[in-house]
């Protein structure tokens, strides 16, 4: 039987290496959204696994939700790529600074 | 008394709703535009006569009263009347609108549509700031009013526009949050934001002299007093013709009122304790003032700081009460003082009007405000000569015209208060008739100094209806201002009534 | 009477209407009709006035026409007084006007302002009117203001000369100077006596007399006093009297029939009219007739002698003017005003006619007006050169003309006061009449006497005026020399003024002049004898010996009193002090408020500084906005576990 401190521990992992990710990331920003997505992902498993453990369906449906914005924010966020990267030609993180005051 | 039908509200919307009508005409044709502004205009003054007409002076009731649920969670009304401080006023405003449409027909050519428009929704607003008899309501009033003004200067206006619109944004803006959080507070206090529950609130010396401090920020910005004036000259200079009617002619009397209708009601005791602030600014308004208009090379920059100095008789007015009564020499005379404040910014809001349109009459021709790029105006526009030098006078307060009222029954008033407020407020006829009559001599005689001089035409139809218009109406309210003091005489003695009597509890 | 005042009033006012707005319909021949009808009709009413005065016992006039406002319990009002002093001031105004509007005729004719002027002089005609017709001080403020302002428009009537329109700025803010006492003088009549009608102030004044009021800290001031003072100084301005007489000389920029009829005849004596008025007021404060009468005989003497100097003829007629006027003042200080008046209006006859009588010159001159450039003018122009002779000679008194009488009794009048003051206002005066003879001769002489002009182009054009400018000259050189003769006893002696002027026992000079009078002849050979006579008789052989007999004389005097000279020629430097002290000074104060007071304190350092302290810090705090979305994010995350370890309790 698999505990619910294994299920959070991964979602744990997931979600440092997510923001790791965009910490240490200084490249490349579709790696950036892909960390985004991956944080939603650890926030989603720590639903389930509330939501079979406490016997709460409502912990299943919020997991709908968050992937139905996830999959609007990738696609959204991609086509704001590609829109930087037609201007741009790059989508270099370091190079995307026009917000420094 | 109340009409049959809502007057002071058809007054505020007609005009606002027949400007967002205007806007949907749209610049295609742009004539529609004109005319349909000038009709709008026209009708609001129409409609706001029967203020007048059905006006009891008699009484110091708020009359009109319109009376409805806004937001009830907070008590916020939407509640209108007039007294006979706001009614002259309104119809100073309905009556001024007309001219500034008037005076852009030829003139704007550039999004005519919107320039009209603004025009419109500011006169409904302005009438709104007038006959709000909630503070919300009067809050909302008061601070949409910035944005009509805001467009108008900022894109009609001259070349420094950007400047001058975020000093008048900003400095204007600064002094009416401080009377937001006066309001609020006295909501708290009331439990509605009614302003003549207001009126009646018992307040300490300590609350009063704070509420009095935030409505001045608020009041002496927008009058302009010295020395929170800076922004009135850069604004005038800046704005198209019609804006610095509108500013000089209303947006300052709404200061002016404001003192009428909250700082001396609402906190009486702290007015009398902090009279001699307003006082000595009042005279450094005029004195001062008075030498900084002689040496202005710009004939828009002069007239506003002779505006700044001609408001300081209406501050001034409305603050010697306290010494006045105070006088064991003199009887009578608070009164005459308020009164003499009041007639004061009627007839400054014909007077600054005319001289405002007489420079943008010269510089639609000449597109310059420089004093020294004109000489000899009289010997190519005769009948603009003759108007220009008739308003010049009228500023200078020469008897007959009606800037002699206000500032006759200032200065009468103020022997009563003190000699020396007398002294300096009556050197105002040497200074003010100084840099009027030094100005004319420059612009109006003299040889033709240059060739762009030569070149001038007299005024056409239009600019002659406009300036007629307000020639007579200057004459009448100095031949005869009887009626106009009447309409005020009830209301402004209940609030001479009211402000004696103290309020610490 | 109403229907009758209010017509006399409005007349010249629906003509300078027509002749003002209507110009270009009515054209020039219809301009002056419609101002001269104007005028003309009021002048025939004035007179049926005083005929109703003195042959039908009429009673004084004081009604009000309509209320002006009513506020504070104090009622404005318009309204008229007439009586006995008004009667007279009315035939003055309306006489002198009538003759300067049709002299205007000729004297315009050429002139593209034409209806301008017409409707000018009319309008002036209007103020005036509502000046000495006022029962109360706002009205006459009223008018006070309006005569300045006409006068303000035709001073400045050749607006293209630079000189001229700086003159009638000048002159308005002289005057405004003066109106600047007057108005505070009727604020303090409306504070103590709570009413601005005559009838009521003068009624009250005897219960205010003793009033003590503070101005200066604890010291007290006798209330009529201040009231007396200021009014004065608006008297001062108008009247220009020193030293606020600057005004005058500068204003002969206008046109010469506004010289004769503002400057000379009626505007300028609005003031001694107000002051005789308000004798009700003046009688209670000595300090300030003693007031009046010093600024009056400084006024009357020091202006004279500038005159002889003056080579300008209308600027030596206005000098003169001056130096009347200065006796006027005298007469009021001594309480003497019914003398006063009485000068006045001889003098408006006479002045008026001399300085037409100067404008017909200058015409013949074609507008040269250098007296030094004239000279044997009377074989061309013989009846210019004999009306400005019996001017001249009513001007220094000579017994039998109108001047002699009304400046005798003047003269008499101060000889007879005992207030502080009157002793050097009598030297003053004494010594003013030599002075007037030798002025007044100089130019008659220069003018009209000696050698032919010294253009010979000139000559060639030199001819009698046309008609309608001699036979104003003869009109008004009839009363110039009779009105004296017949007048003096009544209105100086008799009773004509009971009732509208009022004099304390104790200051009635006039009545001790009269105590001696036992009819006008006797006046004239009491006068022969009298030091008066022999001082203008003086005055007139030295002007007759230095510039008839004796042409080199006048500048061996000139030279070997150069400092004297320079002196007199500069006018005492009192202009250039003025135009220092208070043009430049105003100005250079001005500009400091705005740029120190204005710009760089109120703008510079609060309004601006303010935006700048905003700038500079936002300028450090941008630095922590470096644009990198990781930046943010890890200050989100650290945001996030600091709060987390702050408020969450594990």
């Amino acid at each position: 039987m698999i505990a619910l401190s294994d299920f959070l521990i991964l979602s744990a992992i997931l979600f440092s290496l997510s923001i790791a990710g965009i910490f240490i990331n200084r490249k490349n920003i579709i790696i950036l959204l892909m960390c985004v997505e991956l944080m939603l992902l650890a926030v989603n498993i720590n639903f389930i696994a509330f939501s079979h453990f406490l016997g709460d369906t409502v912990g299943q449906v919020f997991v709908f939700f968050i992937l139905t914005v996830a999959a609007a924010e990738a696609a959204i966020g991609l086509a704001i790529l590609i829109v930087v990267f037609r201007n741009r030609r790059t989508i270099d993180v370091e190079e995307l600074n026009t917000l420094n005051g | 008394m109340s009409a049959d039908w809502p007057i002071l509200s058809a007054t505020i919307w007609l005009p606002i709703i027949g400007g967002l009508m205007v806007i949907a005409i749209g610049d295609k044709n742009s004539n529609n535009a004109r005319w349909m502004s000038l009709a709008v205009a026209v009708m609001t003054f129409v409609i706001s006569l029967p203020l007048y007409s059905g006006f009891n002076p008699g009484t110091a009731e708020m009359q009109f009263v319109e009376r409805a649920p806004w937001i009830s969670y907070f008590n916020i009304e939407y509640y209108l009347g007039v007294d006979g401080i706001s009614m002259p006023l309104i119809i100073l405003t309905t009556f001024i609108s007309i001219f500034v449409i008037v005076a852009a027909w030829e003139v704007i050519q550039y999004k005519v549509s919107y320039y009209m428009a603004a025009f419109l929704i500011m006169e409904g607003i302005m009438v709104g700031v007038f006959s709000a008899l909630d503070a919300m309501l009067f809050y909302v009033f008061w601070e949409a009013m910035l944005i009509p003004m805001f467009l108008i200067i900022g894109v009609w206006g001259g070349p420094n526009r950007v400047y001058a619109t975020i000093k008048f944004f900003l400095y204007t803006f600064f002094g009416s949050v401080f009377m937001l959080v006066a309001l609020i507070y006295m909501y708290f206090q009331a439990g509605s934001f009614d302003i003549l529950s207001f009126h009646t609130l018992k307040l300490t010396l300590n609350e009063q002299i704070l509420i009095f401090i935030a409505f001045l920020m608020a009041f002496a910005v927008k009058v302009p007093m010295w020395p929170v004036h800076t922004w009135l000259p850069d604004a005038h200079v800046e704005a198209p013709t019609g804006g610095s009617v509108i500013l000089a002619a209303i947006m300052l009397k709404i200061g002016g009122y404001g003192f009428l209708r909250f700082s001396l009601p609402i906190t009486p005791d702290a007015s009398s304790e902090l009279d001699w602030l307003i006082i000595s600014m009042s005279l450094i308004a005029v004195v001062y003032i008075g030498f900084v208009a002689l040496v202005q090379q710009d004939m828009k920059k002069l007239i506003a700081y002779s505006s700044i100095a001609h408001m300081g008789f209406v501050t001034l007015g409305f603050f010697m009460i306290f010494m006045i009564t105070a006088n064991p020499d003199a009887s009578t005379g608070a009164l005459l003082s308020l009164q003499g404040g009041m007639v004061q910014m009627i007839s400054h809001g014909f007077i600054s009007a005319a001289m405002f349109l007489c420079v943008g009459v010269l510089y639609d021709r000449m597109h310059s405000r420089e004093i020294s790029s004109y000489g000899g105006v009289v010997n190519r526009m005769p009948w603009f000569a003759a108007f220009m030098v008739f308003f010049a006078m009228s500023n200078a307060g020469l008897p007959g015209t009606s800037g002699f009222v206000g500032e006759f029954m200032v200065i009468l008033a103020s022997f009563r208060a003190n000699f020396w407020f007398a002294f300096l407020a009556a050197t105002t006829l040497i200074i003010g008739a100084a840099y009027t009559l030094w100005m004319v001599k420059r612009v109006v005689f003299g040889e033709i100094a240059n060739e762009n001089v030569a070149k001038l035409e007299d005024i056409t139809g239009r600019e002659t209806f406009i300036l007629a218009s307000l020639a007579v109406a200057v004459l009448a309210l100095g031949v005869w201002p009887g009626p106009l003091v009447d309409v005020m005489e009830v209301s402004l003695a209940n609030l001479l009534q009211h402000v004696s009597v103290t309020k610490i509890p | 009477m109403e229907t009758v005042y209010l017509t006399i009033v409005i007349a010249p006012l629906i003509g300078a209407i027509f002749a003002g707005l209507f110009r270009n319909q009515i054209g020039r021949v219809g301009a002056h009709w419609a101002a001269i009808l104007g005028v003309a009709i009021s002048c025939a009413l004035s007179f049926f006035v005083l005929k109703s005065f003195i042959y039908d016992g009429m009673l004084t006039y004081n009604e009000t026409v309509y209320t002006w406002m009513v506020t504070d319990g104090l009622r404005f009002e318009i309204g008229f007084l007439v009586d006995k002093l008004t009667a007279v001031m009315l035939v003055v105004v309306t006489f002198v006007s009538l003759m300067v509007h049709i002299y205007t005729i000729g004297y315009m004719a050429d002139d593209d302002g034409y209806q301008r002027f017409f409707s000018y002089i009319a309008l002036f005609t209007f103020s005036m009117l509502m000046l000495v017709m006022a029962n109360n001080f706002l009205q006459l403020f009223f008018g006070w203001e309006a005569v300045g302002l006409v006068s303000y428009l035709l001073i400045g009537f050749y607006f293209k000369k630079e000189t001229a329109i700086f003159a009638n700025m000048k002159a308005f803010l002289v005057n405004r100077v003066g109106d600047f006492g007057f108005i505070l003088g009727i604020a303090a009549i409306a504070m103590y006596f709570d009413s601005l009608d005559y009838a009521e102030v003068f009624a009250a004044a005897p219960q205010l007399a003793d009033t003590q009021i503070h101005i200066f800290g604890d010291e007290t001031w006798s209330l009529m006093t201040v009231i007396c003072i200021l009014l004065f100084i608006g008297a001062m301005g108008k009247s220009a009297q020193m030293p606020l007489h600057v005004w005058l000389p500068d204003s002969m920029e206008g046109p010469t029939p506004i010289s004769a009829l503002i400057h000379a005849a009626t505007m300028v004596t609005a003031g001694i009219f107000m002051v005789a008025r308000m004798s009700p007021l003046f009688e209670f404060s000595e300090t300030a007739l003693s007031f009046v009468l010093v600024i009056g005989a400084t006024t009357a003497f020091f202006t004279g002698l500038i005159g002889i100097v003056q080579n300008d003829i209308k600027r030596v007629v206005a000098y003169s003017t001056l130096s009347q006027l200065g006796y006027m003042t005298v007469a009021l200080g001594v309480s003497a005003y019914s003398a006063g008046i009485f000068h006045l209006m001889t003098h408006a006859f006479f002045k008026a006619l001399l300085f037409l009588a100067a404008g017909s010159v200058i015409m013949g001159m074609h507008h040269d007006q250098d007296i030094r450039n004239m000279g044997g003018l009377k074989k061309y122009m013989p009846i210019t050169y004999w009306t400005s002779l019996l001017g001249t000679l009513a001007l220094i008194g000579f017994p039998g003309f109108s001047g002699f009488f009304s400046k005798d009794a003047i003269i008499e009048a101060v000889r007879y006061s005992t207030i502080a003051g009157s002793s050097y206002a009598y030297f003053m005066v004494v010594a003013g009449v030599f002075v007037t003879a030798l002025y007044s001769f100089r130019m008659f002489f220069l003018v009209f006497h000696g050698e032919g002009p010294r253009d010979k182009h000139a000559i060639a054009h030199l001819h009698e005026s046309p008609k309608v400018i001699i036979w104003p000259l003869i009109l008004l050189a009839i009363p110039s020399v009779i009105i004296g003769y017949i007048t003096v006893g009544p209105m100086l002696f008799g009773d004509w003024f009971n009732g509208v002027i009022f004099v304390l026992p104790e200051h009635d000079t006039v009545a001790r002049v009269g105590e001696s009078f036992h009819g006008p002849f006797g006046f004239i050979l009491h006068g022969i004898l009298g030091l008066p006579f022999i001082l203008a008789m003086s005055g007139l052989f030295v002007a007759w010996f230095i510039y008839v007999k004796n042409p080199s004389i006048a500048d061996v005097i000139k030279s070997r009193f150069e400092v004297i000279y320079n002196l007199l020629d500069k006018k005492y430097g009192i202009d250039e002090l003025y135009q220092y002290l208070f043009a430049d000074g105003s100005r250079g104060i001005g500009k400091v408020l705005w740029t120190l007071g204005d710009k760089t304190i109120i703008d510079g350092m609060i309004v601006n500084g303010s935006a700048k302290a905003v700038e500079l810090l936002s300028g450090v705090v941008r630095h922590v906005q470096t644009g990198y979305i990781y930046h943010y994010a890890f200050a989100m995350i650290m945001g996030l576990l600091v709060m987390l370890t702050l408020f969450v309790n594990f």
